[in-house]
């Protein structure tokens, strides 16, 4: 494959959803023959540039606190203080991910009520895991020299742990919160199903009213969202790679 | 001497604390819509056994906080958790008032609270225990038994989850074995597919980045999108191919999901494969060819073996997965345990949310436990053997 196609795709894919998203008017002669008496082709109980950006900061909102408190947890059971609640927490990571996300929203909703909350509440506990395992595996995997070296160079704890252990686990950990963010922008559709405002609106009015249109268009932007953010926090990893002369996994 | 403190004991502790005294162990609602009052564990229970939990909610709790024996430990998680269990159910009883069938009891934020904390002490001591796979799949069993027993033995009947299933104990089942038929049947086809996939990328170079490529963009599209969308294409098979509908295909129902969950289970298996094949070491594949195995005998007798770890670790990821994403199959009319979910999230009737997602999780959870048991004995049984 030459080396301009892919990055030419990625370009195509970037124009065609702001396209779309702005102006999906354009778009309705392609849509068409998948509706059927004469139902409506883009969706019209709301903007789609609007559900999309709700999306996305519903997305982002959750990512950046599963971050957080990711990594935090992670740093505080590597250090001697800490490292008790290791083993206990790896399992906790292994039980929590077999948690459904459907069940976790749902669930959420007797404690929060109907709408955005219950959405944050489970893509950031969903979000949470990929991170600290990612988190732990490059805390815990930390050439041996490389922290004598820094010991040997009278660093302190906290200087140790900011110069050296986690610059030279952001690879490993910018691999988790890509993981992370792939799988909250696909589930932050199921929340729809409890009133939170996201593309997932489009599908299930689609899913309701028997609307192939507005499933493909709410499922697509969804879809390119997910590559585009996947590719970009690739890139942004190989980076991270390349000055830190270490790979994920 | 002082006894020392231990750190997750103390965590345990300030949470046991704060949900047996301040937080409700159950609530009572006149019907099972309305809002619902809070009960403390002194309001839900007879006289003498209310503060009987308390007793042994402390002296448990006191046990975690202290550096003790694990023997110990284990056995104050073990009573905490059944006398929770136990005490749960009584309390339902004695809230109900007489011949009354319209009022719900069920557990309250307390109730839960103190469950978490105690399974976090049961977790910790098994952690710490560093138990064998077979006993971990034992202590699997031993639970559910105890589970099971309590939902036979009708001590539980007075909760409100159970009255949702009393009222629905046939379509229970049937939903439940659609979920399982759901998550089981396309894992199933997604091996019978995945392996042969797997083996051709690995051996077939420029097929790889490619076919990889396709199944990780299917894995970007949102659950409810692909289940929607693979309607209209089943939908046209059902009506133009003779003999199709009459096989259960249709544009809505268990068809698109099961399909559905079918190409979202072939990624970790062909990744899987493609990586446990390339895994294998150069040395075993050159001992094989030496020995003059032919390509077939090499793949069954040699590589296939070696990578059996990786691949059913990309099995248990999709079972698991499936598990989960077979919940969404009610949206598009495919049955299983989300029936249940969303009609109770339609009806803002939270123990039927509860009745659809507490099978759900535990499926998952005993099936996360098993496989990993398995994956690690295939694992040190092979270390073994090369060793």
């Amino acid at each position: 494959m030459k080396a301009w196609l892919p990055s030419l795709l990625r370009l195509a894919v970037v124009v065609l959803l702001v396209a779309f998203v702005t102006n999906p008017g354009w778009f309705e002669p392609l849509l068409k023959p998948l509706t059927e008496n004469n139902a409506p082709v883009i969706y019209n109980q709301g903007s789609l540039l609007t559900l999309t950006l709700l999306h996305l900061r519903t997305v982002l909102i959750a990512t950046v606190a599963a971050t957080i408190v990711a990594v935090a947890l992670a740093i505080l059971v590597t250090r001697p203080a800490g490292a008790e609640f290791l083993p206990l927490s790896r399992s906790l990571v292994n039980i929590g991910q077999t948690f459904p996300p459907v069940a976790v929203l749902a669930l959420a909703v007797p404690a929060v009520g109907f709408g955005e909350k219950p959405t944050l509440i489970a893509l950031f506990l969903y979000g949470l895991l990929p991170i600290f395992e990612n988190a732990l595996t490059g805390l815990t995997t930390l050439p041996a020299s490389v922290m004598e070296a820094a010991r040997g160079a009278g660093m302190t704890g906290w200087q140790r742990l900011t110069k050296v252990e986690l610059p030279l686990s952001a690879p490993i950990i910018l691999g988790g919160i890509r993981l992370s963010v792939v799988i909250s922008l696909a589930t932050a559709t199921i929340g729809s199903t409890v009133a939170a405002k996201t593309l997932g609106e489009v599908i299930i009015a689609g899913l309701l009213s028997n609307n192939l249109a507005f499933i493909l268009q709410g499922g697509l932007i969804v879809a390119a969202l997910a590559v585009l953010i996947y590719d970009g926090l690739s890139a942004i990893e190989r980076y991270t790679v390349r000055r830190m002369g270490r790979e994920a996994e | 001497m002082t006894p020392r403190l231990d750190k997750l004991g103390v965590v345990i502790a300030a949470i046991s604390a704060y949900a047996a005294f301040a937080a409700p162990f159950a609530t009572f609602r006149a019907n099972r819509i309305v809002p619902g009052q809070a009960r403390s564990i002194i309001e839900a229970l007879p006289a003498t056994t209310g503060p009987l939990l308390l007793v042994i909610i402390v002296v448990a709790a006191l046990i975690a906080l202290f550096k003790t024996p694990l023997a110990l430990r284990l056995a104050a998680s073990v009573v905490a958790l059944a006398a929770l269990a136990l005490l749960i159910g009584i309390a339902g009883t004695f809230l109900t008032p007489a011949g009354n069938t319209f009022a719900r009891i069920s557990p309250a934020s307390g109730f839960w609270i103190l469950i978490f904390a105690f399974t976090l002490l049961l977790a910790d001591v098994l952690t710490r225990l560093n138990l064998s796979p077979l006993a971990r799949v034992g202590v699997l069993v031993v639970a559910a038994l105890a589970i099971g027993l309590l939902l036979i033995s009708g001590s539980w009947n007075d909760l409100s989850i159970l009255k949702e299933y009393a009222n629905r104990a046939d379509s229970f089942w049937a939903e439940g074995s659609k979920h399982v038929t759901l998550a089981l049947g396309s894992l199933l086809a997604a091996v019978v597919v995945g392996l042969p996939l797997g083996i051709l990328c690995h051996r077939v170079e420029r097929l790889r980045a490619g076919v990889l490529n396709v199944l990780n963009i299917i894995q970007t599209i949102p659950s409810i999108a692909l289940f929607g969308l693979l309607i209209a294409p089943l939908g046209w098979v059902a009506a133009h191919v003779p003999g199709a509908a009459a096989l259960g295909i249709r544009g809505i129902g268990t068809a698109p999901a099961f399909v559905a969950l079918f190409l979202y289970s072939l990624l970790p298996v062909v990744a899987n494969t493609v990586v446990g094949l390339a895994g294998v070491p150069r040395a075993a594949n050159d001992a094989a060819r030496g020995m003059g195995m032919t390509d077939r005998q090499r793949l069954f007798g040699v590589e296939f073996p070696l990578a059996f770890p990786v691949i059913l670790t990309g099995i248990r990821v999709v079972l698991v997965q499936n598990i989960g994403l077979a919940t969404i199959a009610a949206l598009i009319g495919g049955g299983g345990f989300g029936v249940f979910v969303f009609q109770g999230v339609g009806q803002t009737a939270m123990d039927l949310v509860l009745l659809g997602a507490v099978p759900t999780v535990a499926l998952a959870f005993a099936a996360a436990i098993i496989l990993d048991a398995v994956i690690e004995m295939t694992a040190t049984k092979r270390r073994d053997e090369t060793a």
